[in-house]
């Protein structure tokens, strides 16, 4: 920290130049993520995101007026109107045939033969003009080069939310959310209070075994447990697939870590607390309540906000416990899905995985002091 | 919609129920063996025996929940791996047999050997880079909220936002993901990515690199806030330059933490599944453990004589961290 004057300069200016490398490698894939789910499906299919600030090129088809549309201009018969629409853009070249989208540059006239011309602006504006009157009840067609102007839009959005399913699997995402996060929080909590302040023989052993527990990998428990929802489904006769099912199971896959962060916290408030109560007369069911559990307030926090990032983010426990047809589908497995069906539509797959991923960026970004603190005292689990 | 209000019936049913648990079993408790009464011996008694339930009593719900949900699938998972594809009949050791000798498998723990030395490695040094260096510049705070801003984002979501990325159009067309940009505006040809044998799968790790480096950078950078200020003065003061005290000085003295964030990614290397899935499914060569033990969960009906033995596979590799671990919470318990 306290380098000589001589190496401070270029050290520190070294340092800066990295970090900011840092911060750009690690916020510009999210970034081109974004801004893709915000642009035009057609300009993003043909650019890439970093030019969403510049105009794009767009090769455009249009048709003229046909012959009902011309009138007659100083015997010369005209056809005029714009390609563009409404529709901003810059002409910059035209063609009448699709091998040659771009025979003509934006204000000259090409020739169609007997007489006939046609000028495009670079507008879009365009004028036919004939000798002869012209008898065609089509069009003349046109190719143009467009230039547009950046478009922005929620579109894109507006579709996943709609047809793609993406609205339904929000809300499944939540039902599997909340009480998974919070049924966890107080089963674990008296457990945690009784590994930290009550002494009974086996201890040391139940607390090894969380421990121990905490780096389990989920891949051990779906055959059996899948196994023992198919039998208990088929006992009851009820389906094997439940909301109800997966809240277990989160809770149960939850339960070491909950442990172990609430237990490490608890364990750590001062014991005169504890004493002056217990000297009081307070049974340990109401120093449990009454003391601990609001004292404990910042590592329920923490545990809440992880567990809660883990069951929104998880993909594993919702396919195997609450299946992958369409209508129990979660955020993650419809974005799966996506992947496969619609891997080139990066309009559908950007806003859809923005859709996915904004929750947890909230929560995130309000929450993260607690984030940090329980991380820090739970460093042994990873995720 | 309202499938919300279920949940939200059951959040409440739920908390009222565990807490009516709590409550009414403590009552119970308390009125079988009540402390007070006229019979001092016997209250005293009382008190004992009630002292010795109680624990027992708080701790039931939670080791229900794990006993079902994390040690009976364990020894249960054993037992499978050893039995045919329905689970129903004995066979021996033929499940590992099969493995040692199937092509996936092999690839599969070649791979993962490979995400092994990579993933932890290069999370890990990040995460040492950017603590060391957000912790000298004023706007550091920042810079670590946004490396750390990752951490949130789903394994499949970071696989659409890498998938972007990677994404790859004919020669000739406009490149829309920024590598094959950058690699045709440098005057290189555009390739795709993810279907080139063996180095997709560093494409792939680097989707879980770019996720972890924050979590490696904020257990790092409060371990060497943690660093006591003596050594790294009497350092300076014996004429040491910035990149010696850091290797020399206060790296030696953050190697628990080290380890410990260096092992935390180890095992969540060993699980991970969803990138894989998502990204290429185990095509092009990329398949992992974890990736082949859910193929075979569910392939043609499910084997789970073979998706059990895998993930017994996964399980032994996570041991010796698990160990590892354990011994270490009893030695700082022991500490306090």
């Amino acid at each position: 920290m306290e380098a000589t004057p001589a190496t401070k300069s270029p050290l520190t200016l070294v340092t800066h130049l990295t970090v900011l490398l840092l911060v750009a490698l690690w916020t510009l894939p999210t970034a081109g993520l974004f801004i893709s789910s915000l642009r035009d499906k057609d300009q993003l299919a043909v650019s890439g995101w970093w030019t969403a600030l510049s105009s794009s090129s767009q090769s455009l088809q249009g048709r003229t007026g046909a012959a009902p549309d011309q009138k007659e201009e100083n015997g010369v018969y005209v056809i005029t109107g714009n390609l563009l629409g409404d529709t901003a853009g810059r002409v910059s070249a035209f063609g009448t045939t699709s091998r040659e989208p771009e025979a003509y540059e934006a204000g000259a006239a090409a020739d169609l033969g007997d007489g006939a011309t046609l000028t495009v602006g670079e507008d879009g504006a365009y004028r036919l003009e004939s000798p002869v009157p012209f008898e065609s009840k089509r069009g003349q067609r046109v190719f143009v080069t467009a230039e547009q102007p950046p478009r922005f839009t929620l579109d894109n959005y507006r579709e996943v939310l709609r047809s793609e399913g993406i609205g339904r699997s929000f809300v499944n995402s939540l039902t599997v959310a909340v009480p998974a996060t919070i049924i966890p929080i107080l089963i674990a909590a008296f457990a945690a209070y009784a590994l930290a302040w009550m002494e009974f023989p086996g201890r040391a052993l139940l607390i090894a075994a969380v421990v121990g527990l905490l780096v389990v990998p989920l891949q051990m428990s779906l055959i059996p447990l899948l196994r023992l929802y198919n039998g208990v489904a088929e006992v009851f006769g009820v389906p094997a697939k439940t909301y109800l099912g997966i809240w277990l199971a989160h809770t149960g896959f939850g339960m070491p870590l909950a442990i172990y962060l609430l237990r490490n916290y608890m364990a750590g408030l001062p014991r005169e607390v504890l004493e002056s109560a217990r000297v009081d007369g307070a049974s340990d069911f109401e120093i449990f309540t009454k003391i601990i559990l609001p004292l404990s307030f910042p590592a329920l926090a923490s545990f809440a906000i992880f567990q809660f990032l883990w069951v929104w983010n998880d993909l594993l426990v919702a396919i195997v416990f609450l299946g992958a047809q369409d209508e129990s589908l979660v955020l993650t497995g419809r974005l799966v899905n996506l992947l496969g069906s619609r891997g080139g539509n990066w309009e559908i797959l950007t806003a859809s995985a923005f859709i996915t991923i904004v929750v947890p960026l909230l929560v995130f970004f309000t929450l993260q002091r607690y984030l940090v603190r329980g991380l820090l005292a739970g460093s042994v689990k990873g995720g | 919609m309202q499938q919300l209000f279920w949940a939200l019936g059951t959040v409440v049913i739920g908390v009222v129920g565990c807490a009516g648990y709590f409550y009414v079993s403590n009552l119970v408790l308390d009125t079988l063996l009540p402390g007070r009464g006229p019979d001092p011996v016997r209250a005293g008694r009382n008190i004992n025996r009630a002292n010795l339930i109680r624990p027992w009593l708080f701790l039931a719900p939670a080791i229900l929940a794990l006993g079902i949900y994390l040690v009976y699938p364990v020894i249960e998972s054993v037992w499978l791996s050893l039995h045919d594809r329905s689970g129903q009949n004995f066979v021996g050791l033929s499940n590992y047999v099969w493995m040692l000798n199937d092509p996936g498998f092999r690839e599969s723990m070649f791979n993962n050997m490979l995400w092994l030395l990579v993933v932890p490695a290069a999370a890990t040094g990040f995460g040492l880079a950017a603590a060391a260096l957000t912790d000298r510049i004023w706007w550091g705070n920042i810079a670590k909220s946004l490396i750390f801003m990752p951490m949130a984002i789903s394994f499949v979501g970071a696989s659409v936002i890498w998938k972007f990325i990677y994404d790859y159009r004919a020669p000739g067309e406009p490149q829309i993901g920024i590598l094959n940009a950058l690699v045709t505006w440098f005057g290189g040809d555009p390739q795709a990515w993810l279907t080139i044998p063996f180095w997709n799968n560093f494409f792939l790790m680097v989707i879980l690199v770019w996720i972890q480096t924050g979590f490696a950078m904020v257990i790092l950078s409060a371990a060497l806030r943690g660093i006591p200020e003596e050594t790294v003065e009497a350092a300076v003061l014996d004429g040491a330059n910035p990149i010696q005290i850091f290797f020399r000085i206060k790296m030696p003295q953050i190697w628990g933490t080290i380890a410990v964030v260096w092992t935390t990614i180890t095992i969540l290397v060993l699980k991970v599944f969803d990138i894989v899935l998502a990204m290429t499914n185990g095509q092009w060569r990329t398949q992992v453990l974890a990736n082949l033990m859910f193929d075979w969960m569910f392939r043609g009906g499910g084997d789970f004589g073979r998706g059990a033995a895998i993930a017994v596979v996964i399980m032994v590799l996570v041991i010796p961290i698990m160990v590892w671990n354990i011994r270490r919470a009893n030695a700082e318990m022991k500490g306090h």
